[in-house]
């Protein structure tokens, strides 16, 4: 018979390799992905697919002459960040007066906003297209960044709205009573004690506008388009590409997955912080 | 720096990079597909604006359907976004008589409109108007290991029957061994599964639609057709055909998995290529395979820059596409990257270059393929449509993709081929109903 000491022993083990194989299986695509950008296109294409090969930075090299990288990541920088900044501005008092100052039709509000998410994007997108472009907005990062603020603000709302019900209204009011403006009780007070939780709604915001790829491909052409259509260019019916589609994923993926390295201390602590977990 | 800083010194290179730069050259926007020929055309945009200074080549290159919707939503709306547009055969006359695209006419002399091949400007016209410029164009055709079919004692005719064909991909089916006697296009999708079937229809009798647009899915030609498809690469093909489309099967043929492979002439570059194919030296050309009649047999594509209307650059668009269509770019692609990359399938002068006959193993056949597609006369029995795989309306699009997936799912064994053919009658006459072609 196992000593209480054993039996938990054994159990960490147990949930630790399992932790492990499904943290290997939810990251295979990405190695895979990665692996298969230093392969020739003849290699990339082999069956059986080929796990030991002769690396090549060919196709590196390929995409550095074909195409202007860093013009693609700036604009998806400037998008991404740009959407994410004004959806805060917008998404926190939304939700602070959602969480504080509930009416009837709060839970109702909340609703209907994230039903706008339950729309298939093409449904709309002839209306919004002549829309952008009779506004002179096709083809420009402020467009993007106005479409990817609306298509994520509801998210962001949800987000926030949902850490700051965790917050008890006894401090804010405590705050109140000290003589706090309500920009003050904001900034000093109710911030800093949802920081985790908004920290995430941040990442999951820059995460969604750096993968869209429907409005980035259908309202952009050459001057504001994001790395999403990078990558779209690198596909193709006739013709061998997985290689260097490989490579352009993988540089499309690399900033955006360095961010997260960095950030995923805040990350998990705001997912472990409120409703949302 | 302090962190209160970096917020607005971010915001406000923003804004600085969404506003328009002036510039002095006129700036010409084209959208293009992903292949190599349109990556090299890409290649030239120096060599393009070092003649010509006062214009600006701007790229858009996207993923064919991507583009064709992208394409679609920017003329239907008049958006304006591009200057110049590849475009196929199916949109040029379709989007020329919408009045969307300007006509190419008044072109410069020593352009030599009469050398482009008559069935090539032909498919990219509506009512005698052109209305894009032919970049590249492709027929198809029959892909074979000259190696297999020596050891077996075969032999390959000129134009062999589908019937030969299955004797042969019987011969050499070798599933053991890695090798499958035939790949075809199973993947669903009007420009994939169907591209081929169509031209195999075509072969067997069959046609879309009778003069009165009525379909014809009920038919024996095509029962004959989808059954004989569903049979042979079902028996002699690699295992799950029904997802392969022209990439899978260039992968498994190259890696000399297949013995035969019926598709675009293109291929034939890739086929032949050592870096890319290990069979480079084994590959025979034969015509696309007829049965009943020889009509429609191989396909006819062609990929052309079109100028939209809502263009407001036409006359540097104009330069441009007569420029990267013209025999002055064929000469500069032959003495940058070698004769054999020269565009295909356009014009009668490259096939008359004897250095080019030689450099490409595969002109021979593709210049045969070319002069034999007719995209006003493609089916045995007369139809009321234009073009050879496909029908040159609206509608087609949608009613061919659903068509396909009914015969990929035939091929996948998820129905029977007379499931796939009732629904495939039913889709169609309910769409062209809609679309009031006849009550």
């Amino acid at each position: 018979m196992l000593s209480l000491k054993q039996r938990r022993r054994a159990q960490t083990v147990v949930l630790g390799t399992i932790a492990w194989l499904v943290a290997l299986i939810i990251f295979f695509p990405i190695f895979w992905m990665i692996l298969t950008s230093f392969k020739t296109e003849i290699d990339a294409f082999a069956t059986p697919p080929q796990l030991f090969f002769t690396p090549t930075l060919e196709n590196y090299t390929s995409i550095n002459e074909r195409s202007d990288y860093f013009h693609f990541a700036w604009n998806s920088v400037v998008v991404s960040f740009g959407s994410t900044i004004i959806g805060m501005l917008i998404a926190v008092p939304a939700a602070y007066s959602m969480a504080f100052f509930e009416t009837k039709r709060t839970k109702s509000t909340l609703l209907w906003m994230l039903s706008t998410k339950m729309l298939p994007p093409v449904g709309v997108l002839v209306p919004i297209y002549l829309l952008f472009k009779d506004t002179g907005m096709l083809d420009t990062k402020l467009g993007l960044v106005i479409i990817y603020t609306l298509i994520n603000l509801p998210i962001m709302v949800w987000m926030a709205y949902t850490y700051f019900k965790e917050i008890p209204k006894d401090i804010l009011e405590a705050a109140r009573m000290d003589g706090a403006t309500l920009f003050q009780e904001i900034w000093k007070v109710l911030l800093p004690m949802s920081k985790g939780g908004l920290a995430s709604t941040v990442l999951l915001s820059l995460i969604l506008c750096w993968n869209e790829a429907f409005w980035s491909l259908n309202l952009t052409a050459s001057q504001a388009a994001p790395l999403t259509a990078l990558i779209a260019s690198y596909s193709s019916p006739e013709g061998l590409f997985w290689a260097k589609l490989s490579a352009v994923s993988t540089l499309a993926c690399a900033p955006i997955l360095v961010f997260g390295w960095i950030s995923q201390k805040q990350l998990v602590r705001g997912l472990s912080f409120g409703a949302v977990k | 720096m302090s962190k209160k800083h970096i917020l607005p010194i971010v915001m406000a290179m923003g804004v600085a990079t969404t506003i328009p730069q002036a510039n002095a050259a006129t700036t010409v926007t084209i959208g293009t597909v992903n292949n190599g020929d349109m990556v090299r055309m890409q290649s030239f945009t120096a060599e393009f604006e070092k003649s010509h200074p006062d214009i600006k080549l701007e790229w858009v290159v996207l993923e064919e359907n991507v583009l064709r919707q992208r394409l679609t939503t920017d003329i239907a709306t008049k958006g304006g976004q591009f200057d110049v547009m590849t475009i196929g055969m199916y949109e040029a006359p379709i989007w020329g008589k919408q009045g969307w695209l300007t006509p190419m006419d008044n072109l410069p002399a020593d352009y030599d409109l009469e050398d482009i091949f008559p069935a090539v400007k032909g498919g990219l016209s509506a009512d005698g108007t052109l209305y894009a410029l032919p970049f590249y164009a492709e027929s198809s055709m029959t892909y074979y290991r000259k190696d297999l079919f020596e050891q077996a004692g075969l032999s390959m005719p000129e134009q062999p029957t589908w019937d030969e064909v299955k004797g042969f991909a019987q011969t050499l089916h070798k599933p053991d061994e890695g090798q499958y006697g035939i790949c075809l296009r199973g993947k669903a999708g009007w420009g994939e599964n169907m591209a081929l079937l169509t031209t195999m229809s075509n072969a067997f009798g069959a046609r879309w639609f009778d003069e009165n647009w009525k379909p014809e899915f009920n038919g024996a030609e095509w029962n004959n057709t989808v059954s004989f498809y569903v049979d042979l690469l079902g028996t002699y093909g690699p295992p799950g055909a029904s997802s392969n489309g022209f990439n899978e099967n260039l992968a498994l043929f190259n890696s000399g998995k297949c013995a035969m492979w019926m598709d675009a002439t293109v291929a034939g570059a890739f086929v032949t290529d050592k870096s890319q194919s290990n069979v480079a030296d084994n590959v025979g050309f034969a015509l696309a395979p007829k049965q009943v009649t020889t009509k429609g047999a191989g396909w006819l594509w062609s990929w052309a820059l079109a100028i939209p209307q809502s263009s407001d650059a036409k006359d540097a668009a104009k330069t441009f596409t007569t420029w990267a269509t013209s025999k002055e770019y064929s000469q500069l692609v032959a003495a940058t990257s070698g004769i054999e990359k020269v565009p295909p399938g356009t014009r009668a002068s490259t096939y008359a270059n004897p250095e080019y006959m030689a450099a490409a193993p595969f002109a021979a056949k593709t210049l045969e393929s070319m002069n034999k597609a007719d995209a006003n006369d493609s089916t045995l029995k007369p139809s009321p449509y234009v073009g050879v795989q496909f029908a040159a309306i609206p509608e087609f699009q949608s009613i061919a993709t659903q068509v396909g997936k009914l015969v990929s799912g035939a091929l996948a064994g998820s129905m029977t081929v007379d499931q796939a053919l009732k629904s495939a009658q039913n889709i169609t006459s309910r769409e062209m109903k809609r679309a009031r072609y006849y009550k």
